[in-house]
């Protein structure tokens, strides 16, 4: 692939800088992603956690340039494995998908052709980032389900022969097929219930450190995020508001956007206590507040919030939140510190 | 339960073997008794199709004229009649049966690569390219088909192969009506969206794809248009415009016993009668096929 651009960084394979996507309808514009920097580095998990319609998984389809119409993306930089993604044809792009930076979808019993057998399926990928014959790319399709815990025998069935957990292992196989560097997984076991979510997620832990593999995981269950991942990005709005290490976010947390997600989830050590939701519902994205989009529910807002966007602040080398009240020096949320 | 461990699909499945679709299909279609019937009357048409030109000989049996014999009534040496040339109906009736069959299967082909074409391309690319499609495709069905293929056969001669090709493109805006909607369907379906994240080329995924997933609506449309295509080819052929005579063509010996629809009307009867039940047997299939490919009504 042409236009190879040398990172000063070798260990990060995924460099996003400023990525704006917008949806010009002729009513309105919806702002789905207004803003968002993202470095991943080699083996490391990043989890971008926030609500429904926070801009995750527009996020995630930018990342492929496959946001859909009307959508509008713009983007400072986007190099993914060395290779400038924005100067891409679509040729390129098309060896690009799959093969350097592959996604998971939420539902598994809909991300797989009907009509053909898992086997078929799996070796169509293969086929299409290395030209093979089509028995050679049978057997690593066999050899791929193996790998995701389904025995070989199985690649002639079709999809709706298997179940939801299995589907799901099809589609992890797929998705590895062609030994991306980068794994997107766009709430892999949302469809699915606890038992074969905690499966499911052992099994792609054990297949990226056994390959090497950095992910996204894509969730809304902070209790994933915590099992998988290495570093967070709480989004709102179509903005990261908090971004650091896994301890940073959850043991130092700062945002009180991420405090308030933390008070919404039950108590294991107290169960008779009430669950404190955040008040209010997300901001329309089509008409975002000119302030802090958080600033109507949140109960630290000043009028400095409501009056200007906050900007990215590094409280360390790791951690950063966008919270304009941290301008005072001595400013703390509620939340405790915890080790 | 019970009638699960008897389905030869279920057993099979237990060996991991890959379910073959054609089976699956066949044996919900060996459910419906009516869907049957039409599937053996299609099948020894088509092999009476191609047997005809070993068991008859043309030139003498078919179109040699005989008047010493003409317009016998039937009886057990013929027993369909024989006509004003002295040609045997029962005779011609059965090599008709290759002109009927090979009109109407050809003119739904080509309706059908042309229609499918179109219609996955509108259906998949909205927008512009639809806009033009579907517009073009309400314009070409406006016109009744009878008068379109009227007019291509007078533009182009009447032969044999321009009786297909007029025929072939009047059956196109049906096919890329059912092909749009069904591409329609399936378009925004996650796979389609998880075959792009693979980096597989968008024609590719509507070749591939899109419409083996739109297959069903497309095959029942198929055999409900070949009904309707032997009508119009009977028709164009009664009205001079097609297969050319002396060939046996259904709707041609309609033509020919019109004359002596009063007097011999076994002239107009058994060809009539042929036209009815391929007719009818392609129409019963259809219905067939449309319960066995839905899998809403499978049990």
């Amino acid at each position: 692939m042409e236009e190879t651009v040398k990172t000063t960084n070798d260990d990060i394979v995924l460099e996003l800088e400023n990525l704006r996507v917008k949806f010009v309808l002729e009513t309105e514009t919806v702002e789905a992603v207004n803003g968002i920097s993202i470095s991943l580095r080699r083996g490391r998990t990043l989890g971008l956690a926030g609500e429904t319609g926070a801009g995750k998984t527009t996020t995630a389809l930018s990342l492929l340039r496959l946001v859909p119409y009307p959508g509008r993306v713009e983007c400072d930089k986007l190099v993914v494995e060395g290779h400038d993604v924005l100067k891409m044809s679509q040729k390129e792009l098309e060896k690009y998908r799959g093969a350097d930076l592959a996604m998971i979808f939420q539902d598994p019993m809909t991300s797989l052709n009907p009509v053909f057998t898992v086997g078929q399926q799996i070796a169509d990928t293969i086929m299409l980032h290395d030209p093979t014959t089509r028995e050679d790319a049978m057997k690593k399709a066999e050899a791929m389900l193996e790998l995701v815990g389904i025995p070989a025998a199985r690649a002639v069935e079709y999809p709706h022969q298997f179940s939801g957990g299995m589907k799901q292992r099809v589609v992890i196989a797929i998705a590895l097929a062609c030994n991306p560097g980068v794994l997107i997984a766009d709430e892999p076991t949302t469809a699915l219930d606890v038992t074969i979510q905690a499966q499911v997620l052992a099994l792609m832990k054990k297949l990226r450190d056994e390959r090497g593999m950095s992910m996204i995981m894509i969730t809304h269950d902070l209790g994933i995020i915590a099992d998988v991942c290495d570093e967070v990005a709480i989004m709102y709005a179509g903005r990261i508001i908090e971004y650091g290490t896994l301890r940073d976010v959850f043991n130092h947390t700062r945002h009180p956007y991420t405090e308030g997600l933390f008070n919404s989830l039950p108590n294991i050590r107290s169960r008779r206590e009430k669950l404190k939701p955040i008040p209010g519902l997300m901001p329309d994205p089509s008409n975002l507040p000119k302030g802090c989009a958080f600033a109507p529910r949140c109960r630290y807002a000043t009028d400095a919030c409501r009056a200007e966007r906050p900007a990215d602040r590094m409280l360390s080398d790791t951690h950063m939140v966008a919270c304009t009240r941290y301008d005072e020096p001595g400013f703390r949320i509620d939340r405790p510190d915890r080790d | 339960m019970k009638k699960a461990e008897t389905s030869p699909v279920l057993l099979t499945s237990k060996k991991y073997v890959k379910q073959s679709q054609i089976r699956i299909i066949l044996h919900n279609l060996r459910k419906n008794t009516g869907a049957m019937i039409g599937l053996g009357i299609i099948l020894s048409l088509i092999i009476v199709s191609c047997l005809s030109d070993i068991i008859f000989d043309y030139d003498t049996e078919i179109a040699g004229i005989n008047i010493a014999d003409k317009l016998i009534r039937p009886c057990r040496e013929h027993i369909f009649g024989t006509d004003d040339l002295g040609r045997d109906i029962f005779k011609r009736v059965l090599y008709g049966a290759k002109y009927s069959l090979g009109v109407g299967f050809a003119a739904t082909m080509i309706g059908m690569f042309i229609g499918v074409i179109f219609g996955s391309i509108a259906g998949y690319y909205c927008g512009l390219a639809e806009d033009i499609i579907m517009r073009c495709n309400d314009v070409l069905s406006a016109v009744p088909s009878i008068l379109m293929g009227i007019v291509i056969v007078s533009a182009l001669g009447a032969s044999t192969f321009n009786l297909m090709l007029a025929i072939g493109i009047t059956s196109v805006p049906q096919f890329v009506r059912i092909t749009r909607a069904a591409v329609l369907s399936v378009r925004n379906q996650e796979y389609v969206e998880a075959l792009k994240a693979t980096g597989m080329s968008e024609a590719r995924i509507i070749a591939f794809h899109i419409i083996p997933n739109c297959m069903s609506p497309i095959i029942v449309q198929i055999t409900l248009r070949i009904a309707s295509a032997i009508i119009a080819a009977s028709s164009l052929s009664f009205l001079g415009l097609g297969v050319p005579v002396p060939a046996p063509e259904w709707g041609s010996m309609l033509n020919l016993g019109r004359q002596y629809v009063r007097t011999a009307s076994y002239l107009t009867i058994f060809p009539g009668l042929a036209i009815l039940i391929t007719v009818l047997a392609f129409n019963l299939l259809g219905d067939g096929l449309r319960d066995a490919l839905d899998p809403k009504l499978r049990k």
